[in-house]
């Protein structure tokens, strides 16, 4: 395969969900069955990406593949010197596996989706919309550019809001839809900044040539701490997108939408695009940088684990949880666990994916039912459903022979090597109590649901297994976050052809004095580009080598407390839970409540913004149009005065001339009689007073 | 015997003219009201031949009192004409009863 060929194939990947799109979209009000052409393109997409994954990563080892074409020729500009805007293809390993993952899950969220959505008055814009979110997401993957990127994730952002608001006859999902979009540009702007922090000192918007010139120790304003603020800006953009903490509270909302977009958008693939930028962009992030990135992924992690525990909605606890792991993988990417953070996140793809597309099943069984206190015993009703669903959780909480272990504890032990070699020794205390909080609401949420007796006899006695289109995606997901498709080893993922072949570690471009000590190449540490086969330095990977035994036992241990915990609160019952709720009220309001976020914002930025609008809204009404209205009735005094004058004194002056005129001919019709001897009386008269007067000549 | 002067010529052309015009003016009938003109235009013929006896103005004077002889015969037969015609359509032939020109 050559790298024409596969250039060609990501360019028609990239561009076969937006035919989708425009076809579903036009023809979707004639043609009935036309959402079967959206379901086969992303089928051909889905081909086309593995076929350019597997040809990008058996026969071109390490070389990233680019292909541009200049979009805008600015020419000479006058202070910047010669700008060209270019726009391109990338295509690298990690490009190339997140493609798989984006086209994988949207393929099988559209099959999902045939069944789940029937019925519904809007069906085929409903997959015209999928369309133009994977044609969107496609973008943002394959760019080679940030400019690119950036258009792409609007788009995101855009196709993210037709989804959630979808149901926009509900008042709530229309909100939603709203806040998602607000909130994501809040981050954008962040985002925008740093892009433009970006193009100003490098003139160019291509990652590569940004590196370049960075690793040549051009940083922006000749400061590593500009290089921090602009990664940091950068980063912010998937604050907004990756759903971390203070901006996570768009995607719980963001549940309003139709099931099997959560799994799509709010899981797999939207919400990890924070995650991809954080990945593409990793190599310049400076020491400071990071050390904050994991700040926010930690606290990412904890505070939404914590409100899972308490949610009764079963889109709810997922919702939480998903930021809660992207949470992880944010930390896992400041703590320098580069090659765990981006293998969670497809493992987290797909067990997420499963896990929302099996609430989805529950929910369609159940009619529309989410709270999880009227579920239970659906086990027996829906065996495909809670299969798969379980296998998911297992993954999700980190049990062995799963996906989830070998990503979840790499980034765990990623985290305590990371505090073994800088003191950051927070980072791995909130991992592990997360994945033990993680383990618990899990299995609170699968006890609650699927085991015991039905809650509510009624909505159980009608509960059935979904059909086969809907229970495939799901067979397949909880197949995918099995470990074996990932490593031959179950305890250590690092002899998987995953992390050693397919993840390379990661290029750094940052200046040595702006990189934590362990990030700088060791003596023997080989820095040819592309193809390392150390991580960093052999510090780190002594670090990584001596933590990695312990981390997994402890991780494991702390994976069965939750377990058995969430075993003893809800199934075998031997703890009372409503004891404990009363005897911790505070705390269980507290998480409940979403640690008031909402209600923060609301007091503060919500109505702070309000308020403001008002303020400007009076300031408009009282003095500009004050102003306005006071020019007016100037104007209008003023035009009456003239009005005044021209009807007085001009038309007084018109109309006295010509009564003046009237008058003279009034008195001078006198002398015409019309007969000749008056006329000549008065030529005898008029003569004699002319002798008089010239008598003297 | 006293002879005839300048102004004595003068003073006769003076009273022709006169006459004429008292003529011209409260004659009703329109034929008395030519011949009131004709008077005037005798008293100018005479005023010509005085001035060109008495002045230095060779035969002019003579010749435009010809002229005026001619004219005035002329003038007579049209306006004689017109009379006739004033009469045909009024039946009577008096001047303060012509103001159709007043409209």
């Amino acid at each position: 395969m050559t790298e024409n060929l596969m250039i060609n194939i990501a360019v028609i990947i990239l561009f076969l969900p937006f035919l989708g799109f425009v076809v579903t979209l036009l023809l979707g009000s004639k043609i009935k069955k036309i959402y079967y052409f959206e379901n086969f393109v992303l089928f051909l997409g889905l081909a086309g990406s593995i076929i350019i994954a597997f040809g990008k990563l058996t026969s071109f080892d390490a070389t990233t593949i680019t292909s541009e074409f200049t979009w805008i020729n600015l020419g000479n500009t006058p202070i910047m010197g010669e700008i060209k805007i270019n726009l391109g293809i990338l295509i690298d390993n990690i490009s190339t596996l997140m493609m798989v993952v984006v086209m994988l899950i949207s393929f099988l969220v559209h099959i999902f989706s045939i069944e789940y959505m029937r019925g519904d008055p809007r069906y085929n814009r409903y997959f015209a919309y999928l369309g133009l979110f994977t044609f969107s997401m496609s973008g943002i993957v394959l760019t080679h550019n940030i400019l690119m990127m950036y258009i792409f994730w609007e788009l995101v952002g855009v196709s993210s809001y037709l989804l959630i608001g979808f149901w926009f006859e509900k008042k709530s999902a229309a909100d939603a839809g709203k806040k998602a979009f607000i909130v994501n540009r809040i981050g954008d702007i962040g985002m925008f900044i740093g892009i433009l922090i970006l193009f100003t000192t490098y003139h160019t918007f291509t990652f590569d040539d940004i590196f370049q010139q960075i690793s040549q120790g051009h940083l922006p304003f000749d400061s590593g701490f500009w290089l921090t603020i602009t990664g940091l800006l950068i980063f912010a953009g998937a604050i907004g997108k990756s759903a971390q903490v203070p901006l996570h509270v768009w995607l719980p909302d963001a549940m309003e939408g139709p099931t099997p977009v959560s799994a799509l958008i709010h899981a797999a693939t939207m919400v990890a695009a924070g995650v991809y930028l954080v990945v593409r962009i990793f190599g310049i992030l400076t020491a400071d940088a990071m050390l904050i990135i994991a700040v926010i992924g930690a606290l990412s992690a904890f505070i939404p684990a914590t409100i899972a525990l308490t949610q009764n909605d079963i889109k709810k606890v997922l919702a939480y949880s998903t930021v809660s792991q992207l949470g992880y993988m944010i930390m896992a990417l400041g703590v320098g666990a580069f090659k765990f953070a981006f293998f969670h996140l497809i493992t987290h793809a797909f067990f997420k994916a499963c896990l929302f597309l099996g609430s989805g099943s529950v929910i369609h069984a159940m009619h529309h039912e989410q709270d999880i206190r009227n579920m239970g015993g659906l086990r027996k009703k829906m065996p495909i459903t809670y299969y798969t669903f379980l296998i998911a959780s297992v993954a999700i909480s980190g049990v062995p022979l799963t996906s989830g272990f070998l990503s979840k504890d790499g980034i765990l032990a990623g985290s305590y090597a990371f505090a073994n070699l800088t003191g950051h020794y927070l980072f791995p205390i909130v991992g592990f109590f997360v994945a033990m909080l993680t383990a618990f609401y899990m299995f609170r949420l699968i006890i609650l649901t699927f085991h015991g007796e039905p809650r509510d006899k009624e909505k159980y006695e009608h509960a059935h297994e979904s059909k086969f289109t809907m229970a495939m995606p799901l067979v397949v997901l909880s197949v995918l976050s099995i470990f074996f498709w990932y490593t031959p080893n179950p305890v250590n993922p690092e002899d998987g052809w995953v992390l050693s072949d397919w993840i390379k570690a990661p290029q750094l471009y940052t200046p040595e004095n702006t990189r934590y000590e362990f990030m700088v190449p060791d003596e023997h540490t080989n820095v040819q580009p592309g193809s390392e086969e150390i991580m960093y330095s052999e510090t780190y990977v002594e670090a990584m080598h001596a933590i990695h035994i312990p981390a997994m036992i402890l991780s494991l241990l702390i994976a069965g407390l939750g377990i058995l915990l969430a075993y003893l609160f809800y199934q075998w019952k031997r703890i009372d839970v409503g004891k404990l709720v009363e005897k911790f009220k505070g705390l269980y309001n507290f998480s409940f409540n979403k640690w008031y976020f909402d209600e923060a914002y609301d007091a503060t930025a919500v109505n702070g913004t309000l308020g403001l609008s008002r303020l400007l809204g009076r300031f408009d009404l009282k003095i500009i149009d004050g102003i306005v209205n006071g020019t007016a009735y100037i104007t209008k005094g003023f035009s009456t005065f003239i009005g005044k004058f021209d009807n007085v004194v001009v038309d007084g002056l018109v109309n006295f001339m010509a009564y003046l005129s009237g008058f003279i001919g009034l008195v001078f019709r006198r002398f015409q009689t019309g007969k000749v001897q008056t006329y000549l009386v008065f030529v005898l008269v008029s003569v004699v007073i002319l002798l008089f007067i010239f008598k003297s000549f | 015997m006293i002879h005839a002067g300048l102004t004595h010529f003068l003073v006769i052309s003076v009273a022709l003219f006169s006459l004429g015009i008292y003529g011209v003016i409260t004659r009703k009938n329109a034929v008395m009201v030519l011949m009131g003109i004709e008077l005037i235009l005798n008293s100018a013929n005479i005023n010509f031949i005085a001035f060109a006896r008495f002045g230095n103005f060779g035969l002019q004077g003579q010749i435009i009192a010809l002229f005026i002889i001619v004219l005035a015969a002329a003038e007579a037969a049209i306006a004689l004409a017109i009379v006739l015609n004033i009469y045909k359509n009024l039946s009577n032939i008096n001047v303060d009863e012509m103001d159709s020109l007043k409209d």
